[in-house]
């Protein structure tokens, strides 16, 4: 039940991201709402099973790295779809629909491990830590994936060869607006999420901060994103700077959330296990 | 009844027609020397372009030239062309060449790769496509037929243009028009102001509220800052060298003038910024507009930059966050659906063809051959007819004989009625004005009808 539920995930996620790109191409309306449709439908089956994992389980579902995927799988979904409401930034389905795809394709081809549950799993403030996280986390995917097409777009003005991309991306107005709006909801995310782990940290641990490698990272993380607002709030930065800045961040928060378990020690290290 | 025939003609109008070809067509030639965006680069057309202030010193110069007999002078900023009708081709088009090279103080060598030398059909043709807008950077675009009006205006008021080229830039007017609603071709809005829109949304994704600096002034940045109201642009800011003309535009505008030593005040304040100056050297460099822009927020700035030669650095491009387009980007810009336009455009192309043949017909007819024998044709016509008449009227028939008699008399009358005039055109061909008779002659006479 749950692999066939998996499995649907993919196809409608793959679909969707044929849709995109073909929207991409083409620039039919009804690619895109094709699109945006395979992907709500996806995203509700998403739901249903990370709903039944937790009920089942009895915590977040981000015990074993296929849990972890799923579920980064879903935040992704829920954000862009956040996003579009917002913005009706179709174009950010390019990255969006292949990320979520990506994501559960990866996880139905992970073993499901060890599900045994956890008991630092069960925790109010730990669902609230991993959740926000998650979603920052997404928000900061978008925004960085916003920082690409501006950054192809504004080439293509400099350039003054309007070619593929210029006609096809929305106004680098537009793009720089929301990959900021991103930014600040990825941002604002990711600092609640840190507040509930460090205090979280407290309550199992009996201390807020443990340099933990994991923790390193996140602060360093963190910062960068604090950087890139106060640049941009301070001193007026915009545009490409802004761009790059959201780019690199991203790749800090990849590695913050992946590397760091794979190539450093630490306590997070139990919930990519597999 | 009407037993008189019609006497047989000394030769057919298509015998006098193909007679005339090998007869005279060296006589006058229509003569068109020039170039464009497409055989110039920008560079090189900011170098020999006309002021409005220099176009009459310089038609009249054009005029004078000795091989030239009448002149026309468009210039623009994209493109120069020199119209002439000449009886000696070779000669006009060194003495031209030599004309805009001492107009605009260059060696020839400069820009001669990139004229293009019609004669006869060919420059018709492109005078033709140049006013229905079918050559344009942008086709379709509507400003170059009234540009191509001016300067046919300023050649009639400096008595330069004569009876080829009246008839052949009225014939081009009426091409122009029929082109645009036949075809459609200026529908797609087009212009430099369509392609500075579409970018401008491409920047700034709405220009509602967006503050627009005007430097200078001219037709067509007047058009792109209309266009940008149209989109509901907010403040719009005016400056010029004489601050009453910016008053000027500033009020037809709506909008604010500003002192032309205020350009950075403008420029602090302004999202997009349209020049178009006469000025010889940029009106903003980098250096400048860096520094403006130092301790700012970042706002995005464009930068259109209508004039040649350019007013704009386009080194300016190259700071964050700002876009130049001079004139020749802009082309870049539309030549993206240009697709739409490519049908209408050979329509046009069609409509072009046919006028041609239509304006040559015309042009040959204005040779002395074909006009003393469709004068001497249409006299004989004439007193055929009112012959026939009054011999019907009077019941009589005539027989061989009084047929004969009849025919003599015919050529005779039309010999003698048509002997001064046919001298005059004989002689009057040699000298100046050949056209000027014939065309007389033609008029008064209906031949053409």
């Amino acid at each position: 039940m749950e692999s066939a539920t998996v499995a649907s995930m993919v196809v409608f996620y793959g679909l969707s991201t044929a849709a995109y790109l073909g929207y991409l191409i083409r620039q039919r309306d009804a690619l895109h709402r094709w699109g945006l449709g395979l992907l709500l439908l996806g995203f509700a089956a998403h739901t249903l099973l990370l709903a039944a994992l937790m009920l089942r389980t009895g915590h977040m579902p981000v015990s074993t790295l296929r849990e972890t995927l799923l579920f980064t799988g879903w935040t992704i979904s829920g954000v862009f779809i956040a996003f579009q409401l917002r913005y009706r930034l179709r174009v950010l389905g390019v990255f969006a629909a292949p990320l979520a795809a990506a994501a559960t394709l990866i996880a139905a081809h992970v073993p499901s491990g060890d599900q045994s549950a956890q008991p630092l799993l069960k925790s109010l403030w730990l669902g609230a830590h991993v959740l926000f996280i998650f979603m920052g986390e997404a928000a900061l995917a978008l925004a960085c994936g916003l920082g690409i097409l501006y950054l192809l777009q504004e080439r293509a003005i400099k350039r003054k060869k309007p070619g593929f991309f210029f006609r096809r991306l929305p106004s680098l107005e537009l793009l720089d607006s929301s990959g900021y709006a991103g930014v600040i909801a990825g941002f604002v995310m990711m600092t609640i999420g840190l507040i509930t782990g460090v205090v979280y940290a407290k309550m199992v641990w009996g201390r807020f901060w443990a340099w933990d490698p994991k923790e390193v990272w996140s602060g360093i993380t963190w910062l960068l994103y604090a950087a890139l607002i106060h640049a941009r709030l301070a001193m007026g930065w915009r545009g490409r700077k802004s761009a790059l800045m959201a780019i690199v961040g991203f790749a800090v928060v990849m590695f913050t959330f992946l590397g760091v378990n794979f190539f450093l020690a630490g306590h997070h290290g139990v919930f990519t296990r597999f | 009844m009407g037993a008189l025939r019609a006497v047989p003609l000394p030769t057919t109008r298509r015998a006098a027609r193909m007679e005339r070809t090998h007869h005279m067509t060296d006589r006058f030639d229509i003569l068109l020397i020039g170039l464009n965006h497409k055989t110039a680069p920008v560079e090189v057309r900011e170098c020999l372009g006309f002021t409005a202030n220099a176009m009459d010193d310089a038609l009249e110069r054009l005029h004078m030239l000795p091989s030239v007999q009448e002149a026309l002078l468009l210039s623009t900023c994209n493109r120069v062309e020199v119209l002439v009708t000449t009886a000696d081709h070779e000669r006009a088009v060194k003495e031209i060449i030599d004309f805009l090279a001492d107009s605009n103080h260059l060696a020839p060598a400069n820009f001669t790769d990139a004229l293009y030398i019609h004669r006869g059909d060919d420059a018709v043709r492109h005078v033709f496509r140049v006013a229905a807008s079918l050559d344009s950077m942008v086709v379709g675009e509507p400003q170059i037929l009234g540009q191509l009006k001016d300067a046919y205006r300023r050649a009639t008021e400096r008595k330069c243009s004569g009876v080829i080229l009246n008839r052949m830039l009225h014939r081009t007017f009426f091409v122009a028009k029929r082109i645009r609603t036949e075809t459609g071709i200026g529908d797609h809005a087009v212009s430099v102001s369509y392609a500075a829109i579409e970018l401008g949304r491409k920047i700034f994704g709405s220009l509602e509220g967006k503050t627009v600096l005007l430097i200078g002034a001219g037709e067509m940045a007047e058009l792109a800052v209309e266009h940008l109201i149209r989109h509901r642009a907010g403040t719009i800011l005016v400056t010029n060298r004489t601050f009453e003309r910016g008053v000027e535009l500033a009020a037809r505008f709506n909008g604010r003038a500003l002192a032309f030593e205020e350009i950075g005040t403008g420029l602090r304040e302004a999202d997009i910024v349209i020049s178009s100056t006469g000025s010889p050297d940029y009106v903003l460099r980098r250096d400048q507009v860096k520094a403006m822009r130092r301790g700012q927020r970042q706002r995005p700035l464009f930068f259109i930059d209508i004039a040649v030669p350019r007013d704009i650095d386009p080194e300016i491009n190259r700071l964050e966050n700002t876009y130049v387009y001079d004139i020749d980007d802009l082309k870049g810009v539309i030549e993206e659906n240009l697709e739409d336009r490519q049908r209408a455009a050979l329509q046009g192309e069609r409509i072009v063809e046919e006028a041609v043949i239509r304006f040559r017909q015309w042009y040959q007819s204005l040779e002395v051959v074909p006009t003393i024998v469709a004068l001497r044709h249409k006299l004989e016509e004439i007193v055929l007819q009112e012959g026939a008449k009054t011999m019907g009227g009077l019941g009589l028939k005539a027989d061989a004989r009084a047929q004969d008699a009849f025919d003599k008399m015919t050529h005779a009358v039309v010999n003698k009625i048509l002997h001064a005039p046919t001298t005059l055109l004989k002689r009057e061909v040699g000298h100046n004005q050949p056209a000027l008779y014939l065309d007389a002659v033609r008029r008064l006479f209906g031949l053409d009808d």
